[in-house]
C-alpha cells in the first residue's frame, strides 16, 4: 500500500525562543489536494520547508511519500516538485532558460515551450526574471516546480498576488495535476482557493492543528440564518426565545446572524420577534457557513 | 497547443546531463554580464596593454615579459575569486541556491559545474590574454604544463576563498569585500609592481599571498623558464585545503 503523501507526527520547529510548529500532525492523501490553511506566522511556511528537506525538524517525525526528507533526500528530490513563495530564479536568467535549466535535471521533463504557453508566458520566454511581474514570476516558479512531472508538489502561496486570470490558471493546472493522480499540499489564506481546491483543508494557527477536514465537513455542519434589519436591535430577548444552542449576532451594523438547528422553528421565532420588535426583516436567508466563517472563529478575529 | 501530460513520471537526469546544463547557465551568466565581463577581460587587457606601452615602472626584463604572467594570475583571481563570490552571494541572496536544492542537482553537481565555468571562463580570459601578449612581442619561456598546475591550483585557492566568503557573508558585504580584496591583490601580489621594491618585512607577509605566489610562480615558469615553482605551488595547495575545508564547514545555502 502506498504510504501518504505527507505524514508528519507531532512536528516541532524553534527558532530561538520563538516556537513556530509546536506538535502539529498532519496527513496528505496521495492523489489529493491538501490546503494548509492559517495566518501570517502560523507555522504554514515553516511546516512546509520542513517537508521539502530545507529545514529539520526539532520534534516529532516526518514522512513524504514514505520517506525522510532530509536523510533520502537526493531520493525524493526527483519526485517532488516545490515552489517557494517568493525568489529562487537569479534576476538576469530569462524565464525560458530557467524553465529549459529545470527541465534539464529530469528525466521526462515536460515541454518548456508547451508549459510556458500553458502558463501565459509564452510571450515572455526571452524576458529576464527581473523584468517580469510579480504574477508572471510566480507563474514561472509554478511551471518550473511541476516540469519535472512530480508525484507530489509543494506549493507555498501560489496565488498571492496575482491577478483574478492568472489565478484562475493557476488554480486549472492543480486540478489537472489532481486529474492526472499528482499529489498537491498547498498553504494559502485565500478562502475561496481552499474552497474551491482543496480535498482537505487543515486549518493551523499557533503552529498546531485547529482544524481539519473537507471543505464541506467544516462549513456544512451548521447552517445560518442571516437577514438585514435596523441597527441596535436587542437580541436578548431573541435569544431566550430560541432553541437551546442557538447564537445570535449583530454583525457588522445591520446585519444579523443566528446560527444553531436551522429549521422550521427556528425561522417563525426569528419572524415572530421581529413582528414584535415592529422590524421588517431584509433579504432573509439560510445559508451555509464559509469557510471564512470558520477560520476567523478558529483562529480569532484579532489582526496579528 | 502542444498537449501537456502531467501524469507523474519523475526521475533525475543522468549527472553528467545536470552538471553540463548547470554549467552552462553559469558560463551565460558571466558572458552576459557586463561588470563581470569588465572584471576578467578587459582590466586584465588594459592592464597588460597599457603596462607594456608606458614605461612607468622599472622592472627587469622585458616589459611584456614581466606583465604577461601577472596579467594571467591576475585573470584567474578575477574569475575564480571576485566573479565567484559575487555572484555565489547575491545567489544565496536571491534564494537560487536553495530552489537548485530542491532540484534532482545535487550540491557536489553543482559545485562541479560551478568549477568547470570557472574553468571555462579561465581558457576563455587566457587565450584572449595571450593572443594580445603575444602581439605585443611576448617571448613565454618553460613548460606550459606547470603554468597550467599553478592555474588550477590557484582556481582552487581562489574558489575556496570566494566560497568561504559568499557563503557566509551578506550580498553587499560579499561584494564589497570581493573588490576591495582584488584591489588589494592586486597592488600587493606582484601582479604590476614586483615585489622586490617592498621592504624586505612587508616582502615576506605577501609572498604567503594566494596572488603573490601565482603571479611568482607563473613568472619563474614563463618568464626564466624554471621548473616546477614548488614553494608557491605549497602555498596556493595551503590556500586552497584551508579554505575550501573551512567553507564546506560554514557555508550556509540559505
Amino acid at each position: 500500500m502506498d504510504s501518504p503523501a505527507v505524514a508528519l507526527t507531532e512536528l516541532v520547529k524553534r527558532y530561538g525562543r520563538t516556537v513556530a510548529v509546536d506538535g502539529l500532525s498532519l496527513t496528505a492523501e496521495r492523489g489529493a489536494v491538501t490546503a494548509i490553511l492559517g495566518p501570517n506566522g502560523a507555522g504554514k511556511t515553516s511546516t512546509v520547508e520542513i517537508c521539502e528537506g530545507f529545514r529539520r525538524a526539532d520534534g516529532g517525525t516526518v514522512r513524504v511519500l514514505g520517506r525522510d526528507p532530509v536523510r533520502q533526500a537526493a531520493e525524493l528530490r526527483p519526485r517532488v516538485g516545490v515552489m517557494l513563495q517568493a525568489g529562487g530564479v537569479p534576476p538576469a536568467v530569462r524565464a525560458g532558460e530557467w524553465l529549459r535549466l529545470v527541465a534539464r535535471f529530469h528525466a521526462h521533463p515536460l515541454d518548456p515551450g508547451a508549459l510556458l504557453d500553458r502558463l501565459g508566458l509564452a510571450e515572455h520566454a526571452r524576458t529576464p526574471f527581473r523584468r517580469l511581474s510579480g504574477g508572471q514570476q510566480q507563474r514561472l516558479s509554478l511551471a518550473a516546480a511541476v516540469i519535472g512531472r512530480p508525484e507530489l508538489v509543494f506549493l507555498d502561496e501560489p496565488t498571492a498576488g496575482l491577478d483574478p486570470q492568472a489565478r484562475h490558471a493557476c488554480w486549472a493546472v492543480v486540478e489537472e495535476l489532481r486529474a492526472r493522480g499528482v499529489s498537491t499540499v498547498l498553504t494559502t489564506h485565500h478562502m475561496d482557493e481552499a474552497e474551491r481546491l482543496a480535498d482537505k483543508v487543515v486549518i493551523i494557527d499557533r503552529g498546531t492543528v485547529v482544524a481539519e477536514g473537507t471543505p464541506r465537513s467544516l462549513t456544512g455542519a451548521e447552517r445560518q440564518l442571516r437577514f438585514r434589519a435596523r441597527p441596535g436591535l436587542d437580541l436578548d430577548e431573541l435569544l431566550t426565545a430560541l432553541p437551546v444552542g442557538s447564537t445570535a449576532k449583530e454583525s457588522p451594523s445591520g446585519h444579523y446572524v443566528v446560527e444553531g438547528h436551522v429549521g422550521p422553528e427556528l425561522l417563525a421565532t426569528v419572524t415572530a420577534w421581529c413582528a414584535a420588535e415592529g422590524v421588517t426583516a431584509d433579504d432573509l436567508s439560510v445559508e451555509r457557513r464559509t469557510l471564512e466563517d470558520v477560520f476567523l472563529e478558529l483562529t480569532g478575529r484579532e489582526l496579528r | 497547443m502542444t498537449a501537456l501530460d502531467f501524469t507523474p513520471a519523475p526521475g533525475a537526469a543522468p549527472l553528467s546531463r545536470m552538471v553540463r546544463a548547470q554549467a552552462g547557465a553559469e558560463i551565460r551568466a558571466v558572458l552576459r554580464n557586463g561588470e563581470q565581463l569588465l572584471l576578467t577581460l578587459i582590466i586584465p587587457v588594459l592592464v597588460l596593454a597599457g603596462f607594456a606601452a608606458i614605461p612607468l615602472l622599472e622592472v627587469p626584463g622585458r616589459r611584456v615579459d614581466f606583465i604577461a604572467p601577472g596579467v594571467l594570475a591576475l585573470a584567474v583571481m578575477s574569475t575564480a575569486f571576485t566573479g565567484q563570490a559575487i555572484a555565489t552571494g547575491f545567489e544565496r541572496r536571491y534564494g537560487v541556491l536553495k530552489r537548485l536544492g530542491a532540484t534532482p542537482l545535487p550540491r557536489s553537481g553543482l559545485l562541479l559545474a560551478k568549477t568547470l565555468a570557472v574553468v571555462a571562463v579561465e581558457a576563455l580570459q587566457i587565450a584572449v590574454l595571450a593572443a594580445v601578449a603575444l602581439a605585443l612581442g611576448w617571448r613565454p619561456q618553460g613548460d606550459p604544463l606547470w603554468a597550467l598546475v599553478l592555474v588550477l591550483a590557484g582556481t582552487a585557492a581562489f574558489s575556496g576563498l570566494a566560497l568561504l566568503m559568499a557563503g557566509t557573508l551578506r550580498a553587499e558585504a560579499t561584494l564589497a569585500a570581493a573588490n576591495l580584496v582584488y584591489l588589494v591583490m592586486l597592488g600587493l601580489g606582484g601582479v604590476v609592481v614586483p615585489v622586490s621594491a617592498f621592504p624586505h618585512a612587508l616582502r615576506v607577509l605577501v609572498e604567503l599571498l594566494p596572488i603573490t605566489a601565482l603571479t611568482g610562480g607563473l613568472r619563474a615558469v614563463l618568464a626564466h623558464g624554471a621548473g616546477l615553482p614548488v614553494r608557491e605551488l605549497l602555498v596556493l595547495l595551503a590556500w586552497a585545503v584551508a579554505t575550501i575545508a573551512l567553507a564546506a564547514r560554514t557555508f550556509r545555502w540559505e
